[in-house]
């Protein structure tokens, strides 16, 4: 169907996707499982707004994001001295952003409920703090892995974000879905076909992942 | 030794409303104590405030022993429903032993799972072992620590007879090694087998002190009367 030429566009595509999402995963990760877990146990004014906002903010429309980011990055922005508009970079900045609410949303959720089953049972056995805390995360590692994967199940997926932002160079800013969205406009179907099978398996092995993973744990440590 | 322990004029409410009012008392080493009442009556809240877990809106919980850490350590509560961490039963006992500063070894750990009859269960997920097992488990980790003051919260409330007769019996052993008993329970009977004295609490007032065979059949006051009838409605 694809010829040689054909297959090599193919993957590196599918490469520069797997990139920019893993990356915008991890950055959102690293900032969004703090955020979560200090939202779920602080008490401060407020909170319930912030905790409302950030499960409000779980279904940002990814074009809103885009929009969002190119005003930040474009030439005239606050952000545009960077360069980062129109590179893999800035769809990476714009991915984190977007998955960061489900990352830190999702976490706060899980961490919360840890915490009201566990926090009698930590202080009467003289737990407290960082301490309490590594308890807690550690147990509900499985449950933040899951929320991990709902992100990158989320940037994998999504196209308007990186679109505005990566504005879909061929060779530099094209991604999976970037590109199945131009192919079909264009009419080469079988190249926007090869994607979305490809995008599907991804998002499929993901969920598959996030899954077996849960199941595991179950069973292993209940 | 932490004890004796004293309740001067301690009082707790949330918001207008009064959940115990001003009461003083002391416990010491020894008898089993049973906090006896209907639900609602201020039994897991009295005994929360004892426990450190809840701080008095009014007077003062005082241990013998002045330093907190100290305090800290050698007493333990097992909850009505057991908190069992994600790991086996063996992690389980490890963890509290480690928290407490204490040789967290697998030996000393199978010890104390030994005193609960759980050393077969030893690797198993502490999560999926059954509620009297859980219950068992709690206490064993309680155990591990030695402590010198166990609070009970109704352990045995969500269990089916055998399992009950299990945990009180473990009850019994903790009192013989010489561990102060303070419980929460509205079941007369395990009221009636494991204390010596009776608090009976209503309505967050500490209405009778006496002990446990006076009070079954000589209650002083008409509430702890009617309850021993099992005709105080539960509030």
């Amino acid at each position: 169907m694809l010829g040689a030429l054909g297959e090599l566009r193919l993957w590196e595509i599918v490469v520069l996707s797997l990139r920019v999402s893993l990356s915008a995963v991890a950055l959102a990760t690293i900032a969004g499982l703090p955020l979560g877990a200090a939202l779920a146990v602080g008490r401060f004014p407020g909170r319930h707004a912030v905790v409302v906002v950030l499960n409000a903010l779980m279904g940002l429309p990814p074009v809103v994001v885009g929009l969002a980011v190119y005003l930040l990055l474009s030439r005239a922005g606050p952000l545009g001295g960077l360069g980062l508009l129109f590179t893999p970079g800035a769809m990476v900045v714009a991915q984190t952003l977007l998955i960061l609410p489900i990352i830190a949303a999702l976490c706060r959720q899980s961490v919360e409920d840890a915490w009201r089953e566990y926090d009698e049972q930590l202080r009467s056995l003289g737990v407290h703090g960082m301490r309490a805390a590594a308890t807690v995360l550690w147990d509900i590692r499985f449950s933040l892995l899951t929320a991990v994967l709902a992100g990158l199940g989320r940037a994998s997926a999504e196209v308007g974000a990186v679109m505005i932002v990566g504005g879909n160079i061929d060779g530099v800013t094209r991604v999976m879905t970037t590109t199945i969205a131009l192919e079909t406009s264009k009419g080469d179907l079988p190249l926007a076909l090869g994607l979305g099978i490809v995008l599907v398996a991804i998002v499929l092995a993901i969920n598959a992942a996030a899954y077996l993973v849960k199941e595991a744990a179950q069973r292993k440590y209940g | 030794m932490i004890l004796p322990l004293s309740l001067e004029a301690v009082a707790y409410g949330v918001g207008q409303k009064p959940i115990i009012t001003p009461l003083s008392l002391e416990l010491s080493a020894g008898a089993s104590t049973i906090l006896l009442g209907a639900n609602g009556a201020g039994k897991s809240v009295l005994m929360r405030l004892m426990h450190g877990l809840l701080s008095p809106t009014a007077g003062r919980v005082v241990w013998h022993e002045p330093e907190a850490a100290r305090q800290r350590r050698l007493q333990a509560m097992v909850f009505q429903r057991p908190v069992m961490l994600r790991r086996s039963a063996l992690e389980n006992v490890r963890y509290v032993l480690r928290a407490a500063g204490e040789d967290a070894s697998d030996s000393r750990a199978l010890q104390a799972l030994d005193e609960v009859g759980l050393r077969h269960v030893a690797s198993q997920p502490a999560r999926a072992l059954s509620g009297g097992e859980q219950q068992r488990l709690a206490l064993a980790r309680a155990w591990a620590l030695h402590p010198e003051v166990l609070f009970l919260d109704e352990p045995s409330a969500s269990l089916d007879p055998s399992a009950t007769r299990e945990i009180e019996a473990l009850v019994q052993a903790f009192d013989a090694a010489g561990t102060k008993i303070i419980m929460a329970t509205h079941n007369l009977g395990q009221a009636r087998r494991l204390g010596d004295e009776v608090l009976f609490l209503h309505q967050g007032r500490l209405v009778e002190r006496a002990p446990v065979e006076a009070f079954f059949t000589r209650p002083a006051s008409p509430e702890a009367a009617a309850f021993i009838r099992g005709e105080l409605p539960w509030v």
